[in-house]
């Protein structure tokens, strides 16, 4: 192996070890931030020793080890050695370097209740959602901030400022490393979820930028919910937003043309839809439902994706259930989004002037005063009614209102559409 | 990305038609494929049956021709396959390295061809074929 090679063997060792790495010293040190640390100097000296002595057999066991030798020495440092004796004294006996027994101990079950704690503390709501997305990257996807940076469109030192800042939020606020149980666990697990749909959606609809999509957002998010679906086994709500994940991603390949531009549902060529993430959705959905979560909000969304990839074209699509299914979720979802969104489904159930309706309801709505979509679906409806000039003042003002600049174009191209129209009526 | 891993293992070709693993590969093997599901990153995987219960059918000289297994010719036949979705090649190179296979035994990481990367013209080729991985409609 070249040097080169050893590198991007210990970029593949890291994404796979790095969470369970810094779940299992985080048990050990009880401090999210230092345990970070910890794991990164002992990937620090995997690159300085692995070139010359090539990769471990087992490399997962071997970083564990010299993490576990630095805490012990940091531990030792910090004079804390005396509280944590006993614990660490049996922790660095059972060591076994390159052991496959280390292996199996990382395997067991003790690893995946460190996992649960370290996703349940990365997405602590003491911390703001930004931190939180960021956090969980980091620290559950073993991204670096420089990736992270990348992938949210921001400077790297403000990714890592944010990241800085949220461990030591954690520490100072001294959060406990633990999954909490009752009714806190409900609370806390809802702001788990918000943070992996978060970094979903912002990989599936990109706010800003210059790309509408970005697919390595949405596979680390699913990534995350896979795993705490295999942690969280009897969590409906967890289920649901997998299957809502899956499936909204089966159509990744299929959103925008080769040159980026977004392609909307029914003008989307469904043969590159992922049969294989919309069988693994609908199981999931399944599964939601079987735990007795159909009536939750991720599970509703995810049924309201599951009609569509039912669908074989964009006319066998149900538009009747799609509605009668956005009608539960604003009972309990209630949100002007949502709202929009049945409109939209109204309009295709029962016709465009349905669909304005509920949308003019909408019009003083304030959470939408600067949402490109209001406008924007507006125009839709307006353009199916063959109302042109109106159309075309909507199309624009969504333009003027996106923030992402496919999303700009597209919105700019219909408004010309418009105006062809007009001088063209048929 | 999405990649098989193909197992390839060396006591496969000539194993009685009924064989099966022993409760200790099993053991070992379902946690190599517990800590794939818990990384979030299995999609699918299954193990087949030896290949003297198989049968290879090929055209030879325009004729379809069935040997019933094992196989006499075959230095490597498949005995299972996972289907993982990674960062990248490397990755899934360090997901197979970390596969307890014992002497002897292969796996050989290949990527998933998706839609996306056949020309138009490919696609065109492969139209009309629904895919039964895709729900009945409803």
């Amino acid at each position: 192996m070249t040097a080169t090679d050893i590198h991007r063997t210990i970029d593949a060792v890291w994404r796979i070890e790095s969470a369970r790495l810094i779940a299992g010293l985080a048990r050990m040190v009880r401090d999210v931030g230092l345990a970070e640390e910890l794991a990164q100097d002992a990937l620090v000296t995997a690159l300085e020793r692995w070139p010359e002595s090539g990769v471990p057999d087992n490399p997962g066991a071997w970083l564990m080890t010299t993490a576990k030798h630095r805490a012990i020495d940091l531990l030792r440092r910090k004079k804390l050695i005396e509280r944590k004796h006993e614990s660490l004294a049996y922790e660095s006996e059972s060591d076994a370097v390159d052991s496959k027994s280390e292996l199996e101990t990382m395997l067991d079950d003790d690893i995946g209740d460190d996992l649960l704690r370290l996703i349940f503390t990365a997405c602590h709501p003491v911390l703001s959602a930004e931190a939180r997305a960021a956090l969980t990257l980091r620290l559950l996807g073993g991204l670096t901030t420089d990736e992270i940076a990348r992938a949210f469109l921001v400077p790297e030192p403000t990714i890592s400022q944010r990241i800085v800042r949220a461990k030591r939020t954690l520490a100072e606020k001294q959060i406990p490393f633990e999954v909490p149980r009752g009714e806190e666990r409900d609370e806390r697990l809802a702001s788990v979820l918000e943070v992996i749909y978060l970094i979903f959606n912002e990989g599936y609809a990109a706010t800003s930028g210059d790309d509408w999509i970005r697919p390595e957002l949405c596979n680390e998010a699913m990534r995350v919910g896979r795993v705490l679906a295999g942690l969280a086994p009897q969590e409906p709500e967890v289920f649901g937003l997998l299957a809502l994940m899956e499936i909204q991603a089966s159509r990744l390949r299929a959103r925008t043309t080769a040159a980026g531009e977004p392609i909307l549902l029914p003008d989307q060529d469904r043969s590159l839809w992922d049969p294989l993430l919309i069988r693994r959705g609908l199981t999931a959905l399944e599964r939601a439902e079987k735990l007795g979560g159909a009536r939750t909000p991720y599970a509703l969304q995810a049924a309201i994706a599951a009609c569509h990839a039912r669908a074989r074209t964009a006319d066998a699509t149900d538009w009747n259930r799609i509605a009668a299914l956005y009608a539960e979720l604003t009972q309990v979802l209630p949100s002007p989004v949502v709202e929009l969104n049945r409109a939209v489904a109204v309009s295709m159930a029962s016709g465009p002037a349905a669909g304005l309706a509920l949308i003019d309801a909408l019009s003083d709505e304030p959470l939408l005063r600067n949402y490109h979509l209001l406008p924007s679906v507006r125009g839709d409806l307006l353009s199916r009614l063959q109302r042109h000039a109106e159309a075309r003042d909507e199309f624009e003002r969504a333009a003027s209102m996106a923030r992402n600049v496919r999303e700009r174009h597209f919105l700019q191209r219909r408004a010309a559409a418009c105006a062809d129209a007009m001088r063209s009526p048929d | 990305m999405r990649f098989m891993m193909l197992m390839f293992p060396a006591d496969q070709c000539n194993a009685a038609p009924d064989a099966l693993p022993s409760a200790e590969a099993v053991e070992q093997m379902m946690r190599f494929n517990k800590s794939l599901q818990e990384a979030g990153v299995l999609l699918a995987l299954d193990g087949l049956h030896p290949p003297s219960a198989g049968a290879r059918v090929s055209i030879v000289d325009g004729k379809v021709r069935v040997v019933d297994g094992p196989f006499a010719e075959a230095k490597e036949v498949v005995g299972g396959y996972w289907i993982i979705d990674v960062g990248s090649r490397d990755e899934a190179i360090a997901w197979a390295s970390r596969c307890p296979i014992g002497a002897g035994n292969t796996i050989e990481v290949r990527q998933v061809f998706e839609m996306t990367e056949f020309p138009p013209e490919l696609r065109k080729a492969a139209e009309g074929f629904d895919d039964p991985r895709r729900p009945a409609a409803s």
